[in-house]
């Protein structure tokens, strides 16, 4: 009976590997295959390619007019990461140290841009957007990715502060220190890790984020993936390996963020569940 | 499952891990252990000496890397803990927080197959035992740490197991609480009878619950006895000063003769017993501090003054201060003062002395 | 002696003071850009270009190109839904201790997730396209000859939505299976628990709030799937979501009444299957996951 029981587990355990495997080698092979396709001087049907050129990087650029469309990224990315800091920081430190009147209805209004899907959300906003005369422009894309941006650094944030041991601040004032330089010797130090870290995710999630930019933005307010969503839309009449070619700049750009985030902070971070927890062997 | 057994025994049961360094670490180190129906055996040792990790492996949470594990003649090291029919009290209880108290108690009794009827019967037995009665219905969340224990003792018994296994299950009580319990698993034992084997770090413990203990260190037995033996004749250095032997002065022999040997040292000469095979002339000797009395009769007799002394109610923890400097740690009555400079003297019997290995 | 009462006030005082100073600015910012547009859709959908107040969710309702989207939807989210979760219970439980094993699939998985679905979609144009990869393997084993239809169409989008949203729910459901504390289910084990008792009575009880919530969040983003539906589906026929049908009738019609009351009815129709699945949570346990000391 044993015996059985232990053909059966590893047989379970063997499925489970397998659909994972399944899964990763796919997913592999699907980005092998368009990064092949990037490079590729003629590709019909067979294993590999017929040749390899560089051609097609150079021609994407010039034709989806990479370098606008990268600064254009850069600009909505920097300026949400800013503000982002700037205006949940604080929130963050309000949600982790204080209690006050209505704290509850402040933390819903926090996770509901997260919860609700950007599409849900973005087709009001757009129309409020296009009613204020702020569609197509670039403040009206910054604005947009705000919304979601900024609840997810509170987020991200609060634990991180809790971590801190509010014993620290008790101490300092004990010993005589005010407000402001609590906050510059001993808060903002401890604060700068945390912050570098939901930066990052914030700047990750930023640059993938497809549909609120897609909603709001003009011709010259597209953010990269916007970009390259309308290049594989008009796939027929652009050649396949230049489009290929910019998703593996997307790509490319989106992974140097990812990878680094990752340095500092756990993968299960960036659904947006922080929590510590106890495991054992 | 509720079979009585005659013996359970480990034979050489070795358990390895790779430290982070990738050496290999020995958990546990060919132990050999037997233990009879009814007994009630305590693992002793301070932490990381293998006792959790043996106690894991006897129920199966922990796969071997060597030896066996045998009830009677049926070999059961092979044999997932599902199907060995142990009970288990763990460190921190482990009740399930989603289940009443009855839900926890009743659970290995639900696995087993047991009829709703019979069921109620042995949760009534059993909470009469323990004294929880009244309690059936609430969540573990809601009882308090001594409530909590006497639930996860009630869970691991109710199954009528023949072996019962339990892992330190009062180092998270106060000190009160401690005591109460303790009487508690003596009473339990007393009167179901199980054969158990106890982990603890306390030597009190272990004493006072145990029919023999188990010396372990580093995954290896240091000796296993009975608790008076171990009390009063420790089979190695380690073992006394576990047991609160805590004056180990380093002599040097000037005569032997049988058991009984002359150490010599630090401007003292005293009459000790041998425990343990000598090598060489450097020893060390282990006297209790309970066992050095005032008074100049007997044959080792020592001068010094009373230092640094620490009342205890009915008498006084106190350091006796010497010429040559050595610090004697005594219990004596508590109306001595500090600073008094007395005779004292130490039975040659309680006396031990031990061979000094290099780096002791 | 006049010291002490400076003393005293320099003090922080609790109350909406500072707290409320720190957290306005946010708040105001979501409140504007947020709650507002939404208010404004909700009164928009009612003010529609022609008709009555009730006029366009009528027309909403009456026209089978608009009402059907909620069942091409539907059948796109609930499925997905299912089947994500579904694979993500045992797999993370297959990973529930820290091992290389969990790192490296957690880090991997992240990648696909983190791409979107953008990315995905030309990925697979590309991969599971008529002429890609897949389709070729598949001849060389002698699996399938005819032509392989992956892409736009109803699969294409199904497989999009598998590949950006099962890692989501893994890793979600990941969280909160390392939330529980694995002694319990030694505790079961030694009680004559086998390892599909221990799930039973344990860590399906103990998981199910936190299956609750990752159903919910893997739904709603499952039912307002837009870029795959367009790229690797068919937008006008098989795949025509609600997503799709909000967007066209902002961007196209020019319809803003419209698109917004759209938009609420999606709203409003993923919010009755989260209250449904939270409903049936209440009937589970919700307390803590560890089984210790009080």
């Amino acid at each position: 009976m044993g015996e059985g029981h232990r053909w059966l587990y590893r047989a379970w355990s063997g499925s489970l590997i397998g659909i994972v495997l399944i899964f990763v080698i796919n997913v592999a092979l699907m980005v092998a295959a368009v990064a092949t396709n990037s490079v590729a001087s003629r590709w019909l049907g067979t294993w590999l390619p017929d040749g390899y050129t560089t051609q097609w990087y150079v021609a994407a650029w010039k034709e989806f007019q990479l370098g606008d469309v990268l600064w254009v990224t850069i600009e909505v990315v920097l300026a949400v990461v800013a503000l982002s800091i700037l205006l949940g920081v604080p929130a963050a430190y309000a949600l982790a140290r204080k209690e006050f009147p209505g704290k509850r209805l402040v933390i819903l209004l926090f996770l509901l841009p997260l919860i609700i899907p950007p599409i849900t959300y973005g087709i009001p906003f757009a129309t409020v957007m296009y009613r204020i005369n702020l569609a197509g422009t670039l403040p009206g894309v910054i604005l947009a990715n705000l919304v979601p941006a900024l609840p997810f650094m509170v987020l991200v944030m609060t634990p991180f502060i809790e971590q801190i041991d509010p014993n620290l601040e008790a101490a300092a004032r004990v010993f005589g220190a005010g407000t402001v330089r609590i906050f510059w010797y001993v808060l903002a130090p401890l604060l700068l890790p945390g912050i570098l870290a939901a930066s990052l995710l914030v700047l990750v999630r930023t640059i993938a984020m497809f549909e609120l930019t897609f909603l709001t933005a003009g011709p010259d307010s597209q953010t990269l993936v916007v970009a390259l969503y309308y290049a594989v839309f008009a796939a027929g009449v652009r050649a396949p390996q230049s489009v290929d070619a910019m998703a593996i700049i997307y790509m490319v750009v989106t992974l140097v963020w990812l990878l680094l985030a990752l340095r500092f902070v756990n993968p299960t971070q960036l659904v947006s569940r922080v929590r510590e927890h106890p495991q054992e062997a | 499952m509720s079979d009585q057994f005659s013996e359970l025994r480990l034979d050489q049961v070795s358990r390895h891990f790779h430290s982070t360094a990738g050496a290999s670490v020995a958990a546990l180190d060919e132990l050999t252990i037997s233990i009879r129906r009814g007994e009630f055996v305590a693992l002793l040792g301070p932490s990381g000496c293998g006792k959790t990790t043996a106690l894991n492996c006897v129920a199966g949470l922990l796969p071997l890397s060597g030896g066996s594990i045998w009830l009677d003649d049926r070999r059961i090291d092979v044999l997932p803990p599902e199907r060995r029919g142990f009970g288990m009290v763990f460190q921190n209880y482990a009740l399930f927080p989603h289940m009443t108290v009855s839900g926890n108690v009743a659970f290995g009794l639900r696995m087993q197959g047991v009829s709703r009827a019979q069921i109620s019967q042995r949760l009534a037995k059993v909470f009469a035992l323990v004294q929880l009665e009244g309690h059936e219905h609430k969540l573990p969340g809601q009882l308090s740490g001594g409530q909590q224990q006497r639930v996860a003792i009630a869970r691991a018994i109710v199954i009528e197991p023949p072996l019962l296994l339990m892992d330190e299950p009062l180092s998270n009580l106060d000190a009160k609480l401690r005591l109460e319990m303790r009487s508690e698993i003596r009473r339990i034992h007393r009167e179901l009878g199980q054969a158990t084997i106890y982990v603890t770090h306390d030597q009190d413990e272990a004493l006072s619950l145990a029919d023999r203990i188990v010396v372990l260190k580093d995954g290896a037995v240091q000796q296993i006895a009975t608790p008076q033996q171990i009390y009063a004749e420790p089979a190695n250095l380690h073992v006394a000063r576990f047991m609160g032997y805590r004056n180990v002065i380093p002599l040097e022999v000037e005569a032997v003769d049988g058991d009984r040997v002359i150490v010599t040292g630090m401007k003292l000469r005293l009459h000790g017993t041998v425990k343990q095979p000598l090598k060489g002339r450097q020893v060390l000797a282990a006297i209790r501090p309970e066992e050095i009395s005032i008074g100049q009769g007997g044959t080792n007799v020592i001068e010094g003054r009373v230092d640094n002394f620490e009342y205890c109610g009915r008498d006084a923890l106190v350091d006796i201060l010497m010429d040559s400097g050595l610090t004697l740690h005594a219990r004596l009555p508590a109306g001595i003062t500090s600073g008094q400079p007395l005779h004292f003297s130490i039975p040659p019997e309680r006396v031990l002395v031990y061979p000094r290995e290099d780096g002791a | 002696m006049s010291a002490t009462p400076q003393r005293l006030a320099a003090l922080p005082r609790p109350g909406l003071g500072t707290a409320g100073l720190l957290v306005a600015p946010a708040v105001l910012l979501l409140l504007l850009l947020f709650v507002y547009p939404f208010v404004y859709g909700f009164v928009l959908s009612f003010a529609p270009i022609e008709g009555d107040w009730l006029s366009n969710y009528h027309k909403f309702f009456s026209q089978s190109r608009l009402w059907r989207t909620l069942p091409t939807t539907l059948e796109l989210a609930l499925p997905v839904t299912l089947i994500n979760v579904g694979f993500a219970i045992p797999i993370a439980l297959r990973l529930r201790r820290k091992s290389t094993y969990q790192r490296w699939l957690t880090t991997l998985l992240v990648i696909p997730m983190t791409l979107g679905t953008v990315l995905i979609a030309e990925g697979m144009l590309t991969y599971f396209g008529p002429k890609g990869w897949l389709a070729e393997v598949l001849q060389f084993l002698h699996v399938y000859d005819g032509p392989i239809r992956l892409t736009h169409n109803y699969w294409g989008v199904l497989i999009s939505l598998i590949i950006s949203g099962f890692p989501f729910a893994f890793l979600l459901i990941l969280s909160y299976v390392t939330g529980i504390d694995p002694q319990l289910a030694r505790a079961a084990a030694t009680l004559g628990a086998n390892p599909w008792n221990q799930f039973r009575y344990i860590y399906l009880p103990l998981l199910a709030p936190g299956l609750a919530i990752t159903f919910c969040l893997a739904f709603v983003q499952a039912f307002s799937v837009f870029p795959s539906a367009v790229l690797v589906g068919a937008p006008s026929g098989s795949t025509h979501v609600i997503s799709i049908a909000a967007y066209e009738a902002a961007f196209e019609d020019y319809d803003y009444p419209l698109a917004s009351t759209v938009a609420m009815i999606m709203g409003f129709a993923q919010l009755i299957v989260v209250a449904a699945v939270l409903g049936t949570r209440r009937a589970f346990y919700r307390g803590p996951t560890a089984g210790g000391k009080g």
